[in-house]
């Protein structure tokens, strides 16, 4: 069978969720081999193996974390020079959308993002992709080269298929652009031990309805009693009552869970983008006309800071 | 010598309108008012921003669309820019973002540039990738999604709120730079500044001016297909309640029959 890329987004070894969701999908189309760029490959190795990759590239240097984008690009290329793959998956975050898109020039290849599905076609992988804020649903491919596709998180659920997984040595020269933007400095955000944002199978959001920063207790309590991640409306953000990382909507990160709570947000079409493929959506606002309530499974018309504080309650001696 | 800054602006249904396709599935651009995409006013701004600190500059702003994408140019004139590109041509109808970013490049170098400025991502493919895909095609540096950006000494500086982290990035001129909606607030075009863009320049080329086939472009020459676009199911209408004192608790039993709790 045929071999596909798939690019490991990892800390220092340990795998982020999106990367066993790609070798998932990436099984559909032929065998994965994965990418892992930077330290700690045979950490990573193992759940990489367990989750069907049949071999791991490793390329580890300074230049992947000290310049910007392109070393990365020169190690996937590298990759692709040595298996001929049938099509490179990269996971739909920022930097990922980046290294695809200069892959892709280098291949002459096109490139499609954000695909939320994926499967084998008679042309070469199908992605499908949520456009207009998710008001259509489109299906793609990618007609010249090798496709290049970034996948959305929470497109697949994991499911293990171990493999070999041996780990090669993979030999990357770095271009003259490798080193083109100076990473400075870097700060890594603190981990506020709730689940990431775009993996949570649950995310509770507040809007301007909570009315201030020391009001998000509200929505962490909930959260938290849930299990969840914590998300914010661009209004929220932009009041400075909570941080940017924690957007969901257009320019903020877009989510899928299985649940989303929406806590004084109305819904604007900017959000919605962010949202709306969520396969639950709940909704607690004052304003029985807010377009929020066009979406939801269920929803309370009500003052958030009486509901909520109930819903939490609830939710704790219900879980015991 | 000036520094010549190019800010890449794109025409886009709003947002906010009913946006559809037409049958041959690209977007349809005559159900929906056009703009100049929100989230480019941002690279805009910064780019002015950029000019007033510098000792001598010009801004560019740079638009590939169909004739309407004049008034996003017109739009970005009227904030401040000095002058206009416009790439128009009939066998653009269909291009992908790989064949846009090669027009832009093409346009950007017989523009002539020390500055790329573009916005995070445009508000109706929302891919994000050209940027990255003009530094890959100019062959120079990449400095993108910042929310504070700064040019000095011929160098860029700025700050990237990325995934995980914050970086703090830099790379000398010539630079391709996008900005964010954190950036900073874009200014509203002033009366005389409506006024004063009816008067300032503003170059059309075609396929032709910049040395680039047909088939290189448009639906055809795309690197990608759409074989299906389907209006998603509405979702089916949910339950509204309104609370009389016990609405945490319906929402909690709702919850508990989806065995979320
Ligand atoms: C280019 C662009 C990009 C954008 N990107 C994003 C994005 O990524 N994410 C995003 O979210 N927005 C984005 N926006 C902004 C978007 O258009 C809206 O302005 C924003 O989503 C509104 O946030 P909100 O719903 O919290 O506030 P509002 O629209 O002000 O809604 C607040 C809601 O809270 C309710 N409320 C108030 N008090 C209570 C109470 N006590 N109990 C219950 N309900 C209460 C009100 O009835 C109201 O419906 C973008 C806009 C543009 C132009
Ligand atoms: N047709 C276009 N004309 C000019 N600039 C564009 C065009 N398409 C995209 N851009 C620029 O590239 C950025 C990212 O666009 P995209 O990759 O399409 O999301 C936009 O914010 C613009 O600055």
């Amino acid at each position: 069978m045929a071999e596909v890329l798939v690019y490991v987004d990892h800390v220092d070894g340990a795998v982020r969720k999106p990367t066993l969701e790609l070798l998932t999908l990436a099984r559909r189309i032929g065998d994965p081999v994965a990418v892992h760029l930077g330290p700690g490959a045979d950490t990573a190795a193992a759940t990489l193996a367990e989750y069907g990759a049949v071999k791991v590239l490793a390329a580890d240097a300074p230049e992947f974390a000290d310049y910007l984008v392109v070393p990365k690009v020169d190690g996937l290329q590298a990759a692709c020079e040595s298996v001929s793959p049938a099509a490179v998956l990269v996971p739909s975050s920022a930097e990922g959308k980046e290294i695809a898109a200069r892959l892709a020039v280098r291949l002459g290849s096109g490139v499609i993002t954000d695909a939320v599905d994926l499967e084998s076609g008679d042309g070469g992988p199908v992605a499908t992709q949520s456009v207009f804020a998710a008001a259509y649903t489109t299906k793609s491919r990618v007609t010249k080269g090798t496709p290049v596709i970034t996948v959305k998180p929470n497109s697949a659920a994991p499911e293990a298929a171990p493999a070999g997984g041996t780990v090669e040595q993979l030999a990357v020269s770095f271009g003259e652009l490798a080193t083109g933007t100076k990473v400075v400095s870097r700060k890594e955000r603190e981990s506020t031990g709730r689940p990431e944002l775009t993996e949570a199978a649950i995310v509770v959001s507040g809007g301007r309805g909570i009315g201030g920063a020391e009001n998000f207790g509200v929505v962490e309590a909930l959260a938290d009693s849930l299990g969840a991640a914590v998300g914010a409306s661009r209004a929220a953000v932009d009041a400075g009552w909570y941080p940017h990382s924690s957007q969901v909507g257009q320019t903020g990160k877009t989510v899928s869970p299985q649940l989303y709570v929406a806590a004084g947000i109305s819904g604007a079409i900017q959000h919605r983008a962010g949202m709306q493929t969520s396969k639950t959506i709940v909704a607690v606002n004052k304003d029985a006309e807010a377009p929020i309530f066009d979406l939801v499974d269920y929803g309370v018309v009500g003052d958030l800071f009486e509901v909520i504080p109930q819903l939490t309650e609830e939710v704790k001696s219900r879980k015991g | 010598m000036s520094l010549r800054i190019v800010v890449c602006v794109k025409y886009v249904p709003d947002a906010t309108g009913d946006r559809h396709f037409a049958e041959d599935l690209t977007t349809d651009r005559d159900a929906v008012d056009g703009l100049l995409s929100e989230l480019d006013e941002y690279a805009v701004e910064q780019a002015l921003q950029i000019a007033e600190n510098a000792d001598d500059a010009e801004v560019t702003v740079l638009t590939v669309g169909p004739e309407d994408a004049s008034d996003a140019l017109r739009k970005a004139l009227s904030m401040g820019a000095d002058k206009g590109v416009h790439v128009e041509d009939d066998d653009l109808h269909g291009t992908d973002a790989m064949g846009t970013s090669l027009v832009l490049a093409k346009a950007i170098e017989e523009t002539g540039y020390d500055l790329v400025v573009c916005g995070m991502a445009s508000t109706d493919g929302t891919m994000g990738v050209l940027p990255a895909l003009l530094a890959e095609r100019l062959r120079v540096p990449q400095v993108t999604l910042l929310s504070e950006v700064a040019v000095a000494d011929g160098k860029v500086t700025g700050r990237r709120d990325g995934d995980t982290a914050t970086e703090h990035l830099e790379a000398a001129l010539p630079a391709v730079v996008s900005v964010t909606d954190q950036s900073g607030e874009a200014r509203y075009p002033s009366f005389k500044g409506i006024m004063a863009a009816k008067k300032k320049p503003v170059e059309s080329l075609d396929l032709d001016d910049l040395d680039i086939e047909a088939e290189e472009v448009g639906l055809e020459g795309a690197w990608t297909k759409v074989d299906e676009a389907a209006p998603r199911p509405a979702r089916t209408a949910g339950t509204v309640v309104k609370d009389e004192g016990e609405g945490g608790k319906q929402l909690a039993e709702f919850l508990a029959g989806q065995k979320f709790i």
